[in-house]
């Protein structure tokens, strides 16, 4: 009687639960596998890829979508506006800047400089302050107030400041130069994010139960902590990027960032900035790149984030 | 099972707990055979001696210094004994939960010895602690945070596996799985799911799939059911019941409700402030209980029977559990104690079949930890 | 206090009303919620008086809580809903009331108590200051007069050494001093009816007994009216005159408090009965009510409880049972109680 009836009871619960939503259930899944399925469906993550895509491959090879040189400059087209009916030609579509060289072509050719200082900048960032506040708030103790006051010494140096010290270190300053200067001021904000997330997730009982079954410190860090704890920084990440294209921007007009002579964004919009009531065009065009771009990564960000969360699909 | 705590022989204080037969391992290789020998039904399978934590109080940012010491597992020693279930009650703070952890080598004991099968486990490493850790498994109170949110019920279930590749093939894990998913009374074609997905007495059971994995001996239940709905509970106490007898599992089954811990214990140990009050099988401590903190617990415990309550023997203490940072001298019951003379601030009482009762065959002979230890029924009616 | 001192706190036109204190009829409570409608309360029907303690028991999801909430007022709407039903405090409707008279209402008629009290107490305030405040606020007393007030009244709810202790910090009390000092503002202003909320459940038994007993003690002496909220079948046991069980957001079952445990009259109250292990005899295995709790975004058709029901039939799945009283085999009347359960004379005289 006693067996049958706990058998009832076990028999009744799959029952009572409803049916799987997705009938599929050959194959093992995982959090991953479930993130990458979800995010396909996804229409923002998919306009936000496709978007990135596009720069990327501009960034890359720009001459695909102009034959016109960036550098080619023509005091004829001094400030000429777009749309200029006299001459159409792709050179033309977004008007000439002060030294009368093609905005199209330059916005084009500016992307590879600030799409790597933004990307490669988040992403130094975002690797190192997710690893010392990850540590920093798993381990505790003497590590963790060691890798905070740390923390708070980088968080205190101006980034004007700290980058003009930095940057002057380099005799040849490039793009890398500039990322490695503000991978070394920025990670403090994601560090200090996650250091505050792990705590919490290390409190809770699953991280208990990991080890409890004998699991090491990576794993227990890998597959339990930072899948729990990561989607604050995705989140700052990208809202960053933006921020750091920005600052490679102030950075060249103060004459310690990538030299005038390259193609940038930030370039172009600092130089953009001083004539914005005679001829805005040229301050408009690579500010428009610059929030798409950015728009796009803060969408991708906001999707994975998503994604990475079971209980939102 | 009531024969398994009478010990014939009175030893020293304690006559409950057995001697240890330590196995003197000079290798991981030797330790870990004596991990994996079986061990009858009826012998000790974990013996706790003298068990301390102490969490140190600091005080100071940068130089950090301490200050005292807050004594949450203060010198406490018991036997498992295979195939049984050793129930521990207390209220909150009386560490018997920190006594899970140290059991679980999740925290590390200030003192004392934790023998598995003659082994310290407190002073193992390595190949012979991964040995006893799929051994001693645990299923934790919450079932809300003790499940990765991010991992399916397929992984959850499935990490014990990747710790220990030994147990099982990779390519039979995701059988074992479902086995042990249908094991525990939910549909194997859940293994894609995710914890949220389930109600909380689901989430249970997935918890305890995940501790039956491994084929561990040794289940320590941190208040497996507190969190679950009444209706719920008595679910997943005779799912446990029915594992514990298809596994030959022994329980030890931590919790503040006293009648979930009657019905499933062979044994109870009450303890207090650290301490063990009293310690006896379940009829010893509920119907001839001789401590007055346990007298005191049973008879708050609310009977839902208006009638019987009436008639019902009621102690109602007064004050709160003092601080574990600074016990009382002598018996830590004192402060709340309507029995409290001087002696019992001077010494403190040992946890030992008490004088009065030596030799009687009588259910009151049993280890308690008072100065006036004396018999009274207060779960029954009068 | 002189004789002549009305010491009965009533307001105008109280005397003119005998009836319950509070009537609760119908009452319906819905979240629309991203995944649908989520019917917490379905038509709920109780009433205390003066002087009595209603206990309603339930699991968690029942609607228990919810319907106190809407009784307080203190519903975040949306995305609550409350589409039908009437909640009348000695006669009157709040639900028509405006918010100006519904605040008035709570904390000075009808005050609350929670679960858990030391998120309920704001850490940065003293006690006193806390306690004062109800003073300060509501009655227009004075800092110094507040403060005599606020030490009084935790003299009255037992807190050793009031006067030294008025000015420490939440987080210096005990769980069962805090839950104290909850009770004292809850009674602070001499309310006609307290809802308690899972009052003990955050406590030690042996501190539950002690804040148990001093809440029945507090409600003969000011004859109030109590609904205590709980999931424990044992504390009811002790404080309640009735008793209603809440199953799904509707009541199944209400009875007067030694009838339900004698003989339930509703399959779930029976089967919650038999779930509970016994303190006094070591049982067999436990009775297990099968299934799962009802998912609020899909309760089963008919009876709630049918899928789980050992008693289920065809028409426990067609036809919603109302609650109607229950009466003797013989047909003589048991008053105060009745069951929603379309097989009431079988579960209680079977």
């Amino acid at each position: 009687m006693s067996e049958a009836l706990t058998t009832e009871t076990a028999l009744e619960d799959k029952v009572a639960t409803e049916a799987a939503p997705n009938p599929s259930q050959d194959r093992p899944r995982s959090l991953w596998s479930d993130a990458w399925r979800d995010l396909r469906r996804n229409p923002v993550f998919v306009v936000s890829g496709l978007l990135i895509l596009l720069l990327l491959v501009i960034a890359a090879v720009p001459s695909l979508f102009t034959s016109v040189d960036p550098k080619f400059a023509d005091l004829a087209h001094h400030y000429l506006k777009p749309p200029n009916y006299s001459h159409i030609g792709q050179a033309d579509w977004f008007g000439y800047d002060g030294q009368g060289r093609s905005v199209y072509s330059r916005v084009l050719y500016g992307a590879r400089a600030s799409i790597i200082v933004g990307v490669c900048t988040t992403f130094g960032v975002a690797v190192l302050g997710a690893l010392v506040g990850m540590f920093a708030g798993y381990y505790g103790g003497w590590l963790d107030s060691l890798l905070s006051r740390l923390t708070d010494v980088f968080f205190g140096v101006p980034l004007l400041l700290g980058a003009i010290v930095i940057l002057n270190a380099f005799t040849h300053r490039t793009v890398w130069s500039v990322v490695v200067a503000m991978v070394l001021l920025g990670w403090t904000q994601i560090a200090r994010v996650m250091r505050g997330s792990v705590i919490t997730v290390k409190q809770q009982d699953f991280v208990q139960a990991a080890r409890a079954l004998g699991a090491g410190t990576g794993r227990i860090l890998f597959r339990h902590i930072l899948p729990n704890a990561v989607a604050p920084v995705i989140v700052v990440s990208t809202i960053a990027l933006g921020g750091y294209i920005a600052t490679e921007a102030t950075l060249s007009y103060l004459g310690i960032g990538l030299p005038p002579s390259a193609v940038s964004w930030g370039n172009d919009i600092s130089s953009g900035q001083t004539v914005i009531r005679t001829a805005p065009h040229v301050l408009f065009f690579p500010s428009a790149m610059l929030s798409i771009t950015v728009l796009a990564f803060i969408m991708l960000g906001d999707a994975v984030r998503d994604a990475l969360d079971p209980k939102l699909r | 099972m009531a024969e398994l705590s009478k010990n014939d022989e009175p030893q020293v204080a304690t006559p409950n707990v057995s001697d240890v037969e330590i196995v003197d391992a000079h290798s991981d290789e030797e330790a870990v055979r004596a991990i994996e020998a079986p061990v009858e039904r009826g012998e000790p399978i974990l013996q706790v001696r003298g068990l301390k934590k102490h969490f140190p109080l600091t005080q100071g940012i940068l130089f950090k210094k301490q200050i005292g010491a807050v004594k949450a597992v203060d010198g406490i020693s018991f036997d498992l004994y295979q195939g049984e279930t050793l129930g521990i009650v207390g209220e909150s703070g009386c560490g018997k939960s920190t006594v899970a952890k140290l059991l679980m080598n999740l925290e590390r004991a200030t003192a004392g010895e934790i023998f598995y099968k003659g082994q310290d486990i407190t002073k193992l490493s390595g190949r012979a602690l991964k040995a006893v850790r799929r051994n001693i498994q645990m299923v934790f109170q919450d079932p809300y945070t003790s499940l990765n949110p991010r991992m399916t019920v397929g992984d959850i279930i499935g990490e014990p596996f990747d710790i220990h590749s030994e147990v099982a093939p990779k390519g039979d894990r995701r059988r074992r799985v479902q086995e042990l998913l249908d094991v525990v009374g939910l549909n194997p074609e859940y293994i894609n799911r995710y914890p949220h997905q389930f109600s909380g007495g689901q989430r249970q059971r997935i918890g305890i799939a995940r501790g039956l994995a491994l084929n561990p001996e040794i289940i320590i239940c941190d208040e497996p059911v507190s969190a679950l709905d009444v209706s719920v509970q008595a679910q997943v106490i005779n799912l446990m019941e029915r594992l514990q007898n298809e596994f030959n599992l022994s329980y030890l089954f931590i919790a503040h409700d006293l009648s979930i811990v009657r019905h499933i214990s062979d044994r109870v140990g009450v303890m207090y402030l650290g301490a063990m009050a009293e310690i006896g099988t379940d009829e010893q401590i509920y119907d001839h209980p001789t401590h007055p903190y346990t007298q005191a617990l049973l008879s708050a415990v609310p009977v839902p029977d208006p009638e019987a309550r009436e008639h019902r023997d009621r102690i109602i203490l007064t004050g709160d559990v003092p601080s574990p940072a600074n016990p009382p001298s002598g018996c830590r019951f004192r402060t709340r104690c309507w029995k409290a003379q001087d002696k019992c601030a001077q010494e403190i009482p040992l946890l030992a079949v008490p004088e009065r009762f030596k030799g009687e065959d009588t259910p009151a002979a049993h280890e308690s930890a008072c100065h006036f230890a004396e018999e009274r029924d207060v779960v029954h009616a009068a | 206090m002189t004789i002549i001192e009305d010491t009965s706190p009533a307001p105008a036109g109280a005397d003119s009303f005998s009836g319950p204190l509070l009537d609760v009829r119908d009452l319906h409570v819905e979240f629309r919620t991203r995944d649908g409608v989520v019917r917490a309360v379905n038509g709920v029907n109780y009433d205390v008086s003066a002087g009595e303690t209603l206990a309603v028991l339930g699991e968690s999801g029942s609607g228990k809580s919810v319907t106190a909430q809407a009784i307080m007022g203190i519903l975040d709407m949306p995305p609550a809903v409350i589409p039908q039903g009437e909640i009348r405090f000695r006669g009157q409707d709040m639900l028509k009331m405006s918010a100006d008279e519904r605040r008035r209402i709570r904390g000075s008629r009808i005050a609350m108590i929670f679960q858990d009290a030391l998120s309920s107490l704001n850490p940065v305030l003293s006690v006193g200051y806390q306690l004062g405040e109800m003073f300060r606020v509501h009655k227009g007393m004075s800092k110094k007069e507040a403060k005599a007030k606020s030490i009084e009244l935790m003299d009255r709810v037992k807190i050793p050494a009031a006067a030294a202790r008025v000015n420490d910090y939440p987080h210096q009390f005990s769980g069962g001093m805090r839950q104290r000092i909850m009770i004292a503002m809850a009674l602070a202003l001499e309310p006609d009816l307290i809802i308690a909320d899972e009052p003990t459940t955050a406590l030690d038994v042996t501190v539950q007994a002690q804040v148990m007993d001093l809440l029945a003690e507090l409600q003969r002496e000011y004859n109030m009216g109590l609904i205590l909220i709980t999931h424990d079948l044992g504390v009811v046991a002790d404080v309640a005159d009735k008793i209603a069980v809440m199953y799904a957001g509707r009541i199944v079952e209400q009875a007067p408090v030694h009838e339900l445990y004698k003989r339930p009259a509703h399959p779930y109250t029976r089967g919650l009965l038999d779930s509970i292990p016994r303190l006094d005899q070591k049982g067999q295995e436990l009775y297990a009510i099968k299934g799962l709790p009802p998912n609020l975004l899909r309760i089963p058709t008919g009876c709630a409880f049918n899928p789980r029901c050992p008693k289920a039939q065809d028409i426990c799945t067609q036809q919603v049972p109302d609650l109607l009283s229950v009466t003797e085999r013989d047909g003589g009347e048991l008053p105060g109680r009745s069951s929603a359960c379309h097989f009431w004379k079988e579960t209680l005289h079977g």
